[in-house]
C-alpha cells in the first residue's frame, strides 16, 4: 500500500525499552475509587446514583446528557460514599465533580446479556450500545465514540484507520495490547466497521514495534478488508491529522473533520473496548496504562480500573523515588503535569510518567530566539512557531491568530528542537486561553447590554401599567361623579 | 525566573545555542589556523585583539543593559562574531582596526538592536563594511603570504611592532588580491588572457597561497568545514548552495559570452572570501530568513549581488556588501514567504478535499 | 538665486492656500468624541468610576482626564475598545485581577429586597422576606446592590476559577538579572 509523508516531525529518544517487554499486569482493586463525571469532550455526565447506594460492577454511575456526552460506570461493586468535588488530574489542581466509591471487595458484576450476534443488529444499535458503554476515544481527545461513529457513518467514510502508532516516547500500552490481545482488537474493528457500514480498515503501527506488527498481522490474516500498515516511526505520526496524511496524502480541511477525507481514526484501545462492550456487555471501566520513567522503581504496563488514584498505580510499581522532578499524565511530548499523586486516572490516561531531572532536562534556561527556523522545519502543521510565540509574548493575540494559532495541535515538536529552549507550546496555550477569555468577555458585554435593555423595558412596562391604571381610576372617578351629578 | 509547572513538552533535543556556536567555531578553526600560519605572528596578534575587543564590548554592553552577563558572554556568539570579523580583515592590519571593528560589530551591529537574536545585519559584515568605508587604505593593504617560521616572516617581537606600530616598509610587502588585480588591469583595458597568468593559478588559489584576508584564502578548508556543518545538521544546504550556484551560473554565463572580460567561475569561487561567506557568514540564522524557500531566495540574492558588485561595482570584492544588503531584505522575505498551513490554501482559507481524491486507500481485495 | 527663493515661496503659499480650502470645504463631520465613547460604555450609571453616570465618564474620557481602565463592569473588552478609540497605549497584559461578582451571604440576608430594585440587569432573585440570590451569569459587578444592603450580606467577590476557564499563564521569562 502506498504511503505518503507528513510534514516536519522530530525523533525523540523512544525510551520504550523500560516497559515494552513487561506483560500487562492487572492492578489489584484499590479500596476507594474516584470516578470523575467528566472524562470526555462534551457535557459532563449527571449523577445517576445517590450517596449511600450500593452498586454492582459496571452499573451506571453518571448518565450522559445532551448530544455530545458520555456515561460513566462503576469500576467495581461497593457503596457510593461521596458525590462532590475531587482534585482533577489536571495541572491546575482545580476540582471536578466526582463520584467516590468504596469497594466491598466482592467485585460483583451487574448482570447484562450481550447480544448473541452483534452483526445482526442495526448499525445505529451497535453505535447506541457503544455509547451506553461509555466508550470514548482512548487515544487523545476522548470524544464520545458513539457520536463519532454515527457522524462518520452519515459522512459515508470508506476506511477505518486504527491507530496503533503510539508515537509518544515511553508509552507502550498500545504496543502490549496489540501483542497480547490482538484477536479482541480485530473483533472490535469488525464491529466498528459494521457500525460504520464502511468496507475497509487499516491498522497503522510504527516500525519500532515489530512484535505488535506480527501479532496484529496474524490476527487479521483471514480478513481481506482489514490490513496492517507499517508506518515510519517519527513523532507525531500518531496524530490523527498526520496519520490521515500518511495513509491517504490528503489533509483534513481546517475547521473540518477527519471524516471529510473519507477516513475515520480510532485508537486500538477504543477498538478493544468496543469488543468488550458488545461481546461481554462490559462498559468501559478499566484500561491499560504504562507506568514508567527513570524515577519509577519497576516500570510496567497495568490494567487499572478507572478511578484508581495515581498513587495506587505508583505504589504497585515500587513507588516513584525521591528523584521525581516531573510527574506527568501522558507521554513527555504532550503529557500534563499532575498536581500530586492523589488524582484519579481517567478513560484518556495512557500513561503515568515519573521523570528524573536528567530525563526532563530541567537545567536548561530559555534564551532569546535566534531565528534559526528549526521550529518551522519541525512543525507538522506548517506553522511558524517563532512568529506565533513572539506575538503571544507581547500579547498581540490577533497577530498570533493570524499566523495560524488555532491550527496548532500542541504536539510539542517545535519546543523539542528549539536551541534556545523557549517554552513555545506554553505560549500557544496561553494565547489560546487568553483569546477564549477575551471571547467570553465580549459575550458578557453583549449579554450585559441585552440585560440592561430588558431591565429598561421592564421598568417602562411597569410605568406604562401604572399610568394606565391611574388613568382608568381617574376615568372611573369622573364617571362616578357624573352619575352622582346626574342623579342629583 | 519561575517556569514550573511548565507545560509540555518535557523532553528536549540535545541542541542548545552554545553547542551550535561551538560547532561552528570548530568548523572554522582549521581555516583560521591555516590563515594564521600563512601570515605569521602579526596575523595572530590581530586575531587576538579582535576577539578580545568583541568579548569586552559584549560584557560592557550587557552590564549596561542590565542583563545577566555570564550566560550571554559564554554562549559563543560574540566569540564567533570576533572570529569571523578577524578572518575578513587584512592580515597585517594595525591593532586599532581590529578593536574598532570589534566595537562596531558588537555595539552597533548587535547590542544596540537589543542583543542576540534582534539584530538586522550580520555584525561582522556590518563592521567590515564600516571599516572599509572609513579606513580604505588600511583595509586594502594586502600582502603575499609570509608563513610562520619561514625566512622572510617577521619574528614575534617584530610582529608586535607591526601590529601596534604599523608596517615599517609597506611597499615592500603589499600586493593585490586576485580580484583587485583583475579590476585594476581590466580598468587599464588589458584582457584576462594577459592578466591572469603569473598571478593566478587555480591550484594555489584553492590551497590558499594567495594574497587575501586572514581566513578567506584557504577555500578548501572552509569548504570542508562548511560541509561538516551540513553533515552535523547545524545548518541546512539552502543558503550556501543557492549562493554558490548563483555565482557559478552568472560567472559561467558571462564568461562564456566574453572570456576576456569576465572572469571564470573558478576564479570567483576561489577568491574574495566567497566560500567563507557562503558557509559561515550568509548562514547566520538571526539575519537570514527562517523558511527554506526564503533561504534559497536569500542565497540567490547574495550570489547575484556578489557577482554584480565584483563585475560592475565600485569595489573589487563584494561579499560583505552583498550580505548586508540581503540582510536588509530578510524581513521582507520573511513576511511574504510563509509555509502553507496544513488543511489550508495558500491564501489561508480552509482547503476542501477534492471529491475524486476520496478514493479508498486500500485497493479492493488487495492482499497484504 | 532670487528666482529660486521666489518660486519656492510662491509654491509654499499656493499649496498652503489649497490646504486651507480643503480644510474648510472637504471637512468630514464627526460625532463629538464623548458621544462615541458613551456608546461604548455599559450605560449602567453605577458610579463606580467616580463620575456622574456614564455620560460624565464619557466626557472625562474624551478630555483625557480619566484612565481607560475606569469602568469595572466593562471589563477588559471595554478597556481595549476605549484604548483603540482614544489611541491610548494600554499595558496589554495588565489584568486587574479576575472579575468581581456579587454574592449573597445567605446567613445574614433579611429579605428586605432593597437590592433587587437597584440591580440594572435584574440579576437578583428573591421575594420580600425571602433569602435573595444573585444570578452569576447576569451580574456585572457594578456594586449598586452592595451599597444599599443594610446587613452587608452582599459582597463583591472574585469569581472562583473553574477547570473550564483555566488556561496556562504566560511563561515569565526574564533574560536580565
Amino acid at each position: 500500500m502506498k504511503l505518503f509523508d507528513f510534514w516536519g516531525g522530530v525523533h525523540p529518544a523512544g525510551q520504550k525499552h523500560l516497559s515494552a517487554e513487561q506483560a500487562i499486569q492487572v492492578l489489584p482493586m484499590p479500596s476507594r475509587l474516584h470516578v470523575p463525571l467528566q472524562q470526555h469532550t462534551g457535557r459532563p455526565a449527571v449523577p445517576a446514583v445517590k450517596v449511600g447506594q450500593t452498586v454492582r460492577k459496571g452499573q451506571l454511575l453518571g448518565r450522559e446528557q445532551g448530544g455530545v456526552s458520555a456515561s460513566v460506570h462503576a469500576p467495581t461493586s461497593g457503596m457510593i460514599v461521596a458525590i462532590g468535588d475531587f482534585t482533577a488530574p489536571h495541572v491546575s489542581g482545580l476540582p471536578l465533580p466526582t463520584i467516590t466509591l468504596e469497594s466491598d471487595g466482592e467485585d460483583h458484576w451487574l448482570e447484562r446479556e450481550p447480544p448473541s450476534d452483534p452483526f445482526a443488529l442495526e448499525p445505529e444499535d451497535v453505535a447506541a450500545r457503544i455509547g451506553e458503554a461509555g466508550i470514548v476515544g482512548m487515544g487523545g481527545a476522548n470524544f464520545p465514540a458513539a457520536v463519532k461513529l454515527s457522524k462518520a457513518r452519515q459522512a459515508k467514510v470508506h476506511t477505518l484507520a486504527v491507530n496503533g502508532a503510539e508515537c509518544e516516547p515511553y508509552m507502550t500500552c498500545d504496543d502490549r495490547l496489540m501483542r497480547e490481545r490482538a484477536e479482541h482488537i480485530v473483533d472490535g474493528i469488525r464491529l466498528m466497521l459494521h457500525a460504520l457500514q464502511a468496507p475497509n480498515a487499516v491498522i497503522a503501527i510504527e516500525d519500532n514495534k515489530p512484535e505488535a506488527v506480527a501479532s496484529m498481522k496474524a490476527a487479521c490474516q483471514p480478513e481481506r478488508h482489514i490490513r496492517v500498515v507499517v508506518v515510519p516511526s517519527r513523532y507525531p505520526a500518531g496524530s490523527a491529522k498526520q496519520l490521515i496524511q500518511i495513509l491517504t496524502g490528503l489533509e483534513t480541511p481546517a475547521g473540518g473533520r477527519g471524516t471529510d477525507t473519507g477516513v475515520l481514526v480510532h485508537n486500538v484501545g477504543t477498538a478493544y473496548a468496543v469488543h468488550r462492550a458488545l461481546r461481554q456487555a462490559h462498559p468501559l471501566i478499566s484500561r491499560i496504562i504504562t507506568v514508567t520513567g527513570g524515577a519509577v522503581a519497576r516500570p510496567q504496563n497495568l490494567e487499572a480500573p478507572i478511578g484508581a488514584l495515581v498513587e495506587d498505580l505508583l505504589a504497585f510499581c515500587g513507588g516513584a523515588m525521591e528523584a521525581t522532578s516531573r510527574l506527568l499524565m501522558g507521554g513527555p511530548m504532550m503529557g500534563q503535569p499532575l498536581p500530586g499523586t492523589r488524582v484519579p486516572i481517567v478513560k484518556g490516561t495512557n500513561g503515568i510518567l515519573a521523570l528524573t531531572a536528567a530525563e526532563a532536562r530541567l537545567e536548561a534556561t530559555p534564551s532569546p530566539c535566534i531565528r534559526c527556523g528549526r521550529c518551522v522545519e519541525a512543525c507538522p502543521m506548517g506553522l511558524m512557531p517563532l512568529e506565533m510565540s513572539k506575538r503571544a509574548r507581547h500579547d498581540d493575540l490577533d497577530g498570533a491568530e493570524a499566523f495560524g494559532l488555532i491550527d496548532c495541535i500542541s504536539c510539542g515538536s517545535c519546543a523539542y528542537v528549539c536551541p534556545s529552549h523557549i517554552p513555545l507550546v506554553q505560549y500557544f496555550e496561553y494565547a489560546r486561553g487568553a483569546l477564549e477569555a477575551r471571547q467570553r468577555a465580549e459575550q458578557k458585554v453583549k449579554e450585559t447590554r441585552r440585560l440592561l435593555e430588558q431591565h429598561q423595558a421592564r421598568l417602562a412596562r411597569v410605568e406604562r401599567a401604572k399610568a394606565e391604571a391611574a388613568a382608568r381610576r381617574q376615568a372611573e372617578k369622573r364617571q362616578a361623579k357624573a352619575k352622582v351629578g346626574a342623579a342629583a | 525566573m519561575s517556569l514550573f509547572p511548565t507545560s509540555a513538552p518535557h523532553a528536549h533535543a540535545p541542541d542548545s545555542v552554545p553547542r551550535l556556536m561551538g560547532l561552528v567555531l570548530l568548523a572554522v578553526a582549521p581555516a583560521t589556523l591555516y590563515g594564521i600560519v600563512l601570515f605569521g605572528w602579526p596575523a595572530l596578534n590581530l586575531f587576538l585583539v579582535t576577539i578580545l575587543a568583541c568579548l569586552l564590548c559584549e560584557a560592557v554592553c550587557l552590564r549596561l543593559a542590565g542583563h545577566a552577563v555570564r550566560p550571554f558572554l559564554l554562549d559563543g556568539s560574540a566569540l564567533l562574531t570576533g572570529v569571523l570579523l578577524a578572518l575578513s580583515l587584512p592580515p597585517w592590519a594595525p591593532w586599532w582596526i581590529g578593536a574598532v571593528g570589534g566595537f562596531f560589530a558588537i555595539v552597533i551591529g548587535k547590542q544596540v538592536f537589543g542583543g542576540i537574536g534582534q539584530n538586522i545585519f550580520n555584525p561582522a559584515m556590518l563592521a567590515r563594511v564600516a571599516l572599509l568605508v572609513s579606513f580604505p587604505v588600511e583595509m586594502t593593504l594586502w600582502l603575499e603570504p609570509r608563513p610562520l617560521f619561514s625566512s622572510h616572516a617577521p619574528g614575534f617581537l617584530e610582529s608586535l611592532t607591526i601590529t601596534f606600530g604599523g608596517i615599517p616598509d609597506i611597499d615592500a610587502v603589499s600586493g593585490a588580491t586576485i580580484l583587485g588585480h583583475i579590476r585594476t588591469e581590466l580598468g587599464m583595458a588589458r584582457e584576462l588572457g594577459q592578466i591572469l597568468p603569473g598571478h593566478y593559478q587555480a591550484g594555489t588559489a584553492a590551497l590558499g597561497w594567495t594574497g587575501g584576508s586572514l581566513g578567506e584564502t584557504a577555500d578548501l578548508l572552509v569548504l570542508l568545514g562548511g560541509l561538516w556543518l551540513l553533515w552535523r545538521r547545524v545548518m541546512t544546504w539552502h543558503v550556501p548552495v543557492a549562493l554558490l550556484a548563483t555565482v557559478l551560473v552568472l560567472a559561467g554565463g558571462f564568461n562564456w559570452l566574453n572570456p576576456e572580460r569576465f572572469a571564470s567561475p573558478a576564479v570567483h569561487l576561489l577568491s574574495g572570501g566567497l566560500m567563507l561567506g557562503a558557509f559561515f557568514i550568509a548562514t547566520d540564522p538571526v539575519t537570514s530568513p527562517t523558511t527554506k524557500l526564503g533561504q534559497l531566495i536569500f542565497g540567490a540574492g547574495c550570489g547575484a549581488l556578489v557577482y554584480i558588485i565584483r563585475t560592475w561595482g565600485g569595489y573589487p570584492e563584494g561579499v560583505a556588501f552583498a550580505v548586508v544588503l540581503m540582510n536588509a531584505a530578510t524581513p521582507l522575505i520573511d513576511h511574504y514567504v510563509r509555509p502553507r498551513i496544513y488543511g489550508r490554501t495558500w491564501r489561508g482559507q480552509s482547503r476542501p478535499v477534492p471529491e475524486r481524491a476520496k478514493r479508498p486507500p486500500v485497493g479492493s481485495g488487495e492482499a497484504e | 538665486m532670487i528666482a529660486a527663493v521666489l518660486s519656492l515661496t510662491l509654491l509654499g503659499l499656493a499649496l498652503g492656500w489649497v490646504l486651507g480650502l480643503a480644510a474648510r470645504y472637504l471637512r468630514v463631520e464627526n460625532n463629538p468624541l464623548h458621544e462615541e465613547i458613551q456608546q461604548l460604555l455599559p450605560g449602567v450609571n453605577c458610579g463606580q468610576c467616580g463620575y456622574p453616570g456614564c455620560g460624565g465618564a464619557a466626557e472625562a474620557l474624551a478630555a483625557s482626564k480619566a484612565p481607560v481602565t475606569l469602568c469595572p463592569p466593562g471589563g477588559p473588552t471595554l478597556v481595549r475598545a476605549l484604548a483603540a478609540k482614544l489611541g491610548v497605549a494600554v499595558d496589554r497584559a495588565s489584568n486587574s485581577g479576575p472579575p468581581l461578582l456579587a454574592q449573597v451571604n445567605e446567613a445574614t440576608c433579611i429579605g428586605c429586597a432593597h437590592c433587587g430594585g437597584r440591580c440594572p440587569t435584574d440579576a437578583i432573585i428573591g421575594a420580600p422576606k425571602q433569602i435573595h440570590g444573585v444570578i452569576q451569569d447576569a451580574c456585572i459587578g457594578c456594586g449598586l446592590c452592595v451599597e444599599v444592603c443594610p446587613t452587608e450580606c452582599l459582597q463583591l467577590r472574585p469569581v472562583t476559577p473553574v477547570l473550564k476557564n483555566w488556561h496556562w499563564p504566560k511563561p515569565t521569562l526574564s533574560f536580565g538579572v
